[in-house]
């Protein structure tokens, strides 16, 4: 009963919070400031996909949620290789 | 379901989901980017660690089961938070850090900046090295 208002309030901030990534990926002055937007997004979007989880009452997101963070992870260290070496593998 | 339990459940979701929209938030409000690095890799995975804690607690109450998945995204986000940090700076300092020595601050020891090649220090690296092996 509570936790269905404490999930709305939550849904609610985690948008928002998308949103504000989105504004600084669209118009960061810089090229890391959007890999750094971009990263940010994928965490907010794990909260997303945790939150939606407890709302639909199922574990089965989980496995979605681990795969978003292994690739969000490897895909910032992709682009901070690619601007530190020019190249992704050498 | 107990009702303290629900509120505490409550208490972790509305914090977690607070501190995700305060870092990111701080990603849109603070003037530099160095600056700006510290709100989504601090804040945000603090938020996150959160909701984890809740979510845990809410599916050990409701289906009794104590689900490894969550621990691993929590163990996953907090180590690799920092690293990813610390390689977005560095390639920030790349791409960005002209003159090293005027712009960074000084270090309090010999060496330079790990990545910039300092030539200087790495040479009085190396006379202090050779310097030892012949006290030695």
């Amino acid at each position: 009963m509570i936790i269905g208002y404490a999930l709305d309030i939550a849904f609610f901030a985690i948008a928002l919070a998308l949103l504000l990534n989105v504004w600084r990926l669209l118009a960061g002055p810089t090229m890391m400031d959007r890999v750094l937007a971009a990263d940010t997004m994928v965490i907010n979007t794990i909260a997303l996909i945790i939150v939606f989880g407890m709302r639909q009452e199922t574990t089965q997101y989980f496995e979605s949620a681990l795969l978003f963070a292994m690739f969000g992870f490897t895909s910032t260290v992709a682009y901070c290789r690619f601007v530190l070496r020019g190249d992704i593998i050498e | 379901m107990s009702v303290t339990f629900e509120i505490i459940v409550s208490v972790l979701i509305v914090v977690g989901a607070a501190f995700t929209l305060i870092g990111s938030f701080g990603l849109i409000r603070l003037p530099d980017f160095m600056i700006r690095l510290h709100s989504p890799t601090k804040a945000t995975t603090l938020g996150v660690g959160a909701l984890l804690c809740a979510s845990i607690m809410y599916f050990f109450n409701d289906q009794g089961l104590l689900s490894i998945n969550e621990l691993m995204i929590t163990l996953f986000l907090f180590l690799t938070a920092p690293i990813s940090a610390h390689f977005m700076a560095r390639a920030h300092l790349h791409e960005h850090c002209r003159n090293p020595r005027q712009e960074l601050p000084p270090l309090p020891e010999q060496g330079g900046w790990s990545i910039f090649e300092d030539n200087d220090s790495q040479a009085a690296d190396q006379q202090s090295v050779s310097q030892q092996s012949t006290n030695l």
